[in-house]
């Protein structure tokens, strides 16, 4: 076999949960295609402006840790979100910077120090096949990444990129967010909201909620006080990004980026996209605070948020 | 039926349900797809998605070109006059469909529960034009009904991990075939070797809401000459 055409990273050991991902799949789901996309969407976008990419442009959502990198050529990445135990030939790399690599280094990720997830960007994004619109990966769907099927990062893989970039950035302290107090999350209070008992409605904003285990792109389990809602089971309906649904078990579930496109549950409301984002970087076993939110203050919010977005 | 009034609800930072009607019902399709056209239009390139369901529509809107208040103008524009899809827009699919206990293992099952022999469940089943209410669930899953209340079951109390893609299966009164490999909980009853989701074909998804469906019975020849996969499911629930 002749050598890669294009030499890039290749993939020396990889997990399901490594996956390419981008801004998501927009303009689709009214057809059952998932939104997809880095969960992560506030790291992902600072490993994109480090290297002066695109806000969406593909990188690699690293989940957990466990991946190990060979570089074939001189290049210069950018990292960001959780602290992964990140390593070039040993030497630690923190996150929310750039940084040089030579061919021949090996860059690791370890396991979670801080945060769940961490966004390795590459000059102008990773190559991959764009499938309706987006390279973001979705197995279960069979869309997006490396070769347009869906599937997760996988050793022997080859990672290429086709821009250069010299100059090395950090990210200015101020804005790197704050993983290390539990998260208070933002939620936009639906209309179904009334249907919930009062004290159902005084223990959700006034408990901590535990993450439970089953938590994947699709979704994340709380366990707490048990929530009772009048509604049981409702006409199928189209499910926003972060909906906060409570099953007849009264447990909520937080549906996220590879969430169903319609769904029957009752919810209290959804989470703001900052919120996601900072849910993403809890493990299981972590506490959180959900914060109830009227849609006009959350959106005032985000405008403020993305105006102090510094500049390329 | 006059033009629905929707009601706007708050689903989340940049997403509202219109609230188009309350029931399930066939004769909702002709104004939920004139809905759709006229959101889509007076959006534009605003309007990020908008996903139908049976009596509501999720309207995700591009939060950095619109206010609320902006948003629900729209709305408004879009309901005004509104007239309601003309019904013989929608394709009617044949979707061959091979009617089998080696890939319907749930046919005994909803023949016992209407006490119909299993070439009367498939009779019936096959012997009724589907109505497509909406897409969702996987791409190009389509909920479809509906079914005849003789044949109606509820879903399996423990999904299936793993069903084959073709598989035909009811929940309720609701029939849907599996485009892909998947999860799930619908009594199973037959295969169509059709392709329902393809990222090359125009539209993506065969079936689109207010289409309709009818099942065509055919024979394992048949079925195979077709391109189909009679690999039997592989966990049994």
């Amino acid at each position: 076999m002749s050598a890669p055409i294009n030499p890039g990273l290749r993939v020396l050991r990889s997990t399901p949960f490594i996956q390419l991902q981008d801004a998501g799949r927009y303009g689709v789901r009214h057809l059952g295609v998932t939104q997809s996309g880095a969960l992560d969407w506030v790291a992902q976008r600072w490993a994109n402006w480090l290297l002066g990419n695109a806000p969406g442009a593909a990188v690699l959502e690293i989940t957990l840790g466990n991946l190990d990198l060979q570089c074939e050529r001189d290049a210069v990445f950018a990292l960001s979100g959780g602290d992964l135990g990140a390593t070039l030939d040993g030497e630690p790399i923190s996150p929310w910077r750039s940084f040089s690599v030579r061919a021949g280094q090996r860059l690791c990720f370890a396991q979670p120090r801080l945060g769940a997830r961490a966004y390795l960007a590459a000059p102008g994004g990773f190559s991959a096949t764009q499938v309706l619109g987006s390279c973001a990966s979705n197995l279960r769907e069979g869309l997006g990444g490396l070769d347009g099927t869906g599937k997760p990062l996988q050793q022997g893989d080859q990672l290429t990129w086709t821009a250069t970039v010299c100059a090395l950035r950090e990210v200015p302290g101020a804005q790197v967010p704050n993983y290390r107090t539990p998260a208070q999350l933002d939620l936009v209070m639906g209309a179904q909201i009334g249907d919930f008992s009062g004290q159902s409605l005084f223990d959700a904003f006034n408990s901590d909620w535990t993450l439970d285990t089953r938590a994947d792109r699709m979704g994340i389990r709380l366990l707490g006080p048990v929530l009772q809602c009048q509604s049981g089971s409702m006409v199928s309906e189209g499910i926003p990004l972060g909906a906060v649904q409570v099953p007849p078990d009264g447990q909520p579930i937080i549906l996220l980026n590879d969430r169903q496109t319609i769904g029957g549950y009752p919810r209290l409301g959804a989470l703001t996209p900052l919120a996601v984002a900072r849910l993403a970087q809890c493990l299981p076993g972590e506490t959180l605070r959900l914060r109830p939110v009227v849609q006009e203050a959350a959106q005032r919010h985000q405008h403020e948020w993305l105006a102090h977005w510094p500049a390329t | 039926m006059s033009a629905p009034r929707p009601t706007l609800e708050v689903a989340g930072i940049d997403s509202l349900i219109l609230r188009l009607f309350e029931q399930i019902d066939e004769r909702n399709m002709p104004w939920m797809l004139a809905a759709s056209t006229r959101l889509r239009e007076v959006f534009g390139a605003a309007l990020i998605d908008l996903v139908p369901s049976y009596t509501t529509l999720l309207l995700h809107y591009d939060l950095s070109c619109l206010s609320a208040a902006q948003v629900r103008q729209l709305i408004e524009q879009a309901f005004t006059d509104l007239q309601p899809a003309d019904s013989s827009n929608g394709r009617l699919h044949q979707l061959p469909t091979w009617y089998d206990r080696r890939v319907g293992p749930e046919l005994a099952l909803l023949a016992r529960r209407s006490q119909l022999s299993e070439a009367d469940v498939i009779r019936r089943h096959s012997g009724h034009d589907y109505q497509v209410f909406a897409l969702g669930f996987a791409p190009g899953f389509a909920f479809m009904g509906l079914v005849e209340a003789a044949l109606a079951a509820p879903r399996l109390s423990t999904p299936r991990k793993r069903i084959a893609a073709g598989s035909v299966g009811i929940a309720e009164r609701q029939t849907a075939v599996y485009p892909a490999v998947s999860p799930g909980g619908w009594n199973l009853l037959g295969r169509t070797p059709t392709r329902l989701f393809d990222p090359a074909i125009d539209g993506y998804s065969l079936l689109q809401p207010g289409d309709r469906v009818r099942f065509e019975p055919i024979d394992h020849a048949e079925f195979i000459r077709l391109g189909g996969d009679d690999s039997p499911l592989q966990d049994t629930p």
